[in-house]
């Protein structure tokens, strides 16, 4: 079924509603609030990551996976790849140290696997962190409203995009007001 | 003029333009309010009842008010310091290494000294921004962001040493495994080719570490800037030349806020302070910092492995990485105090939130990685006599303690002095609680960790296995401004991150304040888990607050 399309009284297709909350406390309720409507298409914007809010809105588990399985190709790949890049070269390029074998001595690659088991680990942690967030992004409806810009300051805010199954201008509406939202705006597309 | 209203100056004091005020209320035995003894109490981390707001309008106006007078004479002076260092770069790279004061038996001083002290200044950043982060220990915010920045300006300083003293220069690519023509690969069994892995893992590393923590700060300053221009509130950019001739101010054809918002807007990714992108955020940071700990840890064993794996008396000992990592954060905790403690005289409002309590626990961290180091330091003693090799006794004695046949005795008690002695200070509470006090022993610790690498370096090779080939070092002037000018190069560059930059973490910093918990809000609202130790710090501005056994 396709959703409908809302638009402003301009013709602008609508992103969503967002709503301001006064505090911490009163954000996380509402969020506990919408994530019990069954909303998926919805978001937190705070200053600052609040304490649980994964748990209000429903997401707790969802973040750790991903990223796990990213750091640790990036910690498999910097590793092998570094071990092997060592071993490859002095196989090749035929170095005699202390009289050793030059491709059994393992001992003394290790620093160098180390490191680059780190180095791609922390590549992996930070792009994909990135990469599951979808940025970097150029542009976002919500940076169209002047009141969000203070969200990167003190103000909390619950997005619920348009898209959302269960979105309809005003029932989104009253259960924002009802989840004590001091604030109530409508998002136009960028 | 009338008199101020009341109401404006406290308004303009909670925006962060005037001065802290006085707090007569609270007791002088609490400094200015956060040196709380009892452990029931949670001590304020940031002071005079600052709230969200504040703390966004202190730290960005460091980056969007005119800078302070101090700023262009600091920064001036620092720059031509470090224009120096590249004069004398330049002409060891056109003349060759002969123009340091390195022979055939001294041929390792003060290049690798410098090397090894800036590398070590740098670990302090990582161990607040990782370590202290999995131990949760809050303070670190109000310190992580400057110290993180120290570590990178010093990585950088390190860099260039090793990079100049190869000699031939441009041939310093070698350093690293490229495929190349006459199909030579560098030596993979050589703990200097570890320490290229090492070093250039950490600067890496540490750079996007220090970039992750950015991105919601740059957006705030990116926001701030939008709304300015939304509002029609820019102005455009001024040129004061800073001269003492009366030059007419010279006002620029564009607006300061646009540039903010064009290249701040480009460093923040969009970050739009997603609850969901905060959940990953966190997560990633919690794993990178866990993964930053062995790195920073490994960075230094690794830099200590150039000295340890060979065979020269009072290098060849099992006790360095250890040792090397305590100094490395013992120098390095130095420097943040050195650096901080008159930045925090300097820039407005900063002593809210750079409390005293902050320095005391970096004085209580100097003390125990100073120990650690003195330890180290009997423990040489000890191994080379118990070990009775005849050899590693002599580099001990003969070279370093005994007056009597080290000519460079004087070095050794320096850094004995600096880096054991001084540091006991803070055992008596008065001391590690007075700014000025803990300045002057950072100043000492940084000059006494200096002193221990050129210790290690030059008294064991100036005297190694053969006297016939014994030979003093002595310092050149290329030497010796060149080593000036790295401090050049680092203060130019911390000079430019405290104007440009946000110094502290605004977002990490608004989240352990009161009131960033939902638990803060719970006495006066119906939480559905209300918390039964709430630390109800949302209405104590200040005070010390009650906090239960978590």
């Amino acid at each position: 079924m396709a959703r409908p399309i809302y638009q402003t009284e301009s013709g602008a297709r609508v992103f969503g509603i967002l709503a301001q909350f006064e505090n911490t406390l009163t954000l996380s309720n509402a969020a506990k609030a919408v994530r019990d409507a069954g909303f998926k298409k919805w978001d937190t914007h705070s200053p600052f990551p609040v304490h649980e809010m994964e748990h209000s809105m429903g997401i707790a588990g969802t973040a750790v996976r991903p990223l796990a399985y990213a750091m640790g190709m990036g910690a498999l790949t910097g590793a092998v790849g570094g071990y092997l890049m060592q071993w490859w070269i002095n196989k090749d390029y035929f170095i005699v140290v202390q009289g050793k074998p030059t491709d059994a001595a393992w001992e003394s690659f290790i620093p160098v696997t180390f490191e680059l088991g780190i180095l791609l680990t922390a590549f992996a942690a930070i792009f994909g962190m990135l990469a599951f967030n979808g940025l970097p992004r150029h542009h976002h409806p919500l940076f169209t409203s002047e009141r969000f810009l203070s969200t990167s300051d003190d103000a909390f805010f619950i997005s619920v995009e348009a898209k959302d199954e269960k979105f309809d201008p005003e029932s989104t509406r009253k259960m924002l007001e009802d989840a004590g939202a001091t604030h109530i705006e409508l998002v136009e597309e960028g | 003029m009338s008199v101020i209203n009341p109401d404006q100056i406290d308004a303009q004091r909670l925006a962060g333009m005037r001065p802290a005020a006085d707090r007569g209320d609270i007791d002088p035995a609490l400094g200015d309010g956060s040196l709380v003894d009892d452990p029931a109490l949670r001590p304020p981390l940031v002071l005079n009842g600052r709230d969200f707001h504040d703390v966004t309008e202190i730290v960005c106006g460091y980056s969007e008010k005119a800078p302070p007078w101090w700023w262009f004479h600091a920064l001036g002076a620092a720059a031509t310091v470090a224009g120096l260092a590249q004069i004398m770069i330049l002409y060891l790279i056109i003349t060759g290494v002969g123009v340091w004061g390195l022979n055939n038996q001294v041929d390792w001083a003060w290049d690798i000294t410098n090397f090894v002290f800036w590398i070590g200044i740098g670990h302090a950043g990582t161990l607040i921004s990782a370590i202290l982060c999995l131990l949760k220990q809050e303070w670190r915010t109000a310190v992580n962001r400057s110290a993180e920045a120290m570590t990178i300006f010093a990585v950088t300083c390190a860099g260039i040493f090793p990079g100049i003293h190869v000699g031939r220069v441009w041939f310093a690519w070698m350093l690293f495994p490229i495929p190349n023509y006459n199909w030579i690969w560098p030596n993979f069994r050589s703990p200097l080719l570890w320490d290229v892995f090492a070093v250039s893992t950490y600067a890496t590393v540490s750079t996007l570490f220090w970039y992750m923590g950015l991105i919601p700060d740059f957006a705030t300053l990116r926001d701030r800037a939008h709304r300015r221009l939304r509002l029609g509130e820019s102005q455009n950019m001024k040129l004061r030349v800073p001269l003492p001739v009366p030059i007419p101010v010279i006002t620029l054809p564009i607006k300061g806020d646009i540039l903010r918002a064009y290249i701040f807007g480009f460093l923040a990714l969009g970050w739009r302070f997603s609850g969901r992108h905060w959940y990953r955020y966190e997560k990633a940071y919690l794993i990178l910092a866990g993964i930053s700990t062995p790195l920073v840890l490994s960075v230094h064993s690794i830099v200590s492995f150039d000295f340890a794996t060979s065979i020269l008396p009072g290098w060849h000992t099992t006790i360095f990485p250890p040792y090397f990592v305590a100094g490395a954060v013992f120098g390095g905790f130095a420097m943040v105090l050195l650096l901080l403690i008159p930045l925090r005289e300097l820039l407005p409002n900063m002593k809210d939130l750079l409390t005293l309590r902050h320095l005391e626990l970096m004085a209580k961290i100097l003390l125990v990685t100073g120990m650690m180091v003195g330890f180290a330091y009997g423990m040489e003693f000890f191994i080379a006599w118990y070990g009775a090799n005849q050899f590693e006794w002599y580099a001990f004695i003969g070279n370093r303690a005994n007056p009597e046949t080290a000519p460079y005795w004087w070095a050794y008690y320096t850094m004995i002095f600096c880096n054991v002695v001084t540091p006991q200070l803070f055992w008596v509470k008065k001391f590690r609680q007075n700014p000025i006090i803990i300045w002057i022993v950072a100043l000492c610790v940084t000059i006494g960790m200096w002193f221990e690498r050129f210790v290690i370096i030059v008294t064991s090779l100036h005297r190694a296995f053969l006297p016939g080939e014994w030979h003093m070092f002595y310092p050149t002037p290329v030497d010796i401004l060149t080593f000036v000018g790295s401090f050049g190069i680092f203060f130019t560059l911390f000079l430019l991150f405290i104007r440009f930059m946000p110094i502290f973490p605004m977002a990490e910093l608004k989240a352990v304040m009161p009131g960033a918990s939902p638990h803060d809000h719970a006495h006066h609202h119906d939480d559905e888990h209300d918390d039964p130790h709430g630390d109800h710090g949302d209405d104590s501005h200040g005070e010390p607050t009650k906090q239960g056994a978590h």
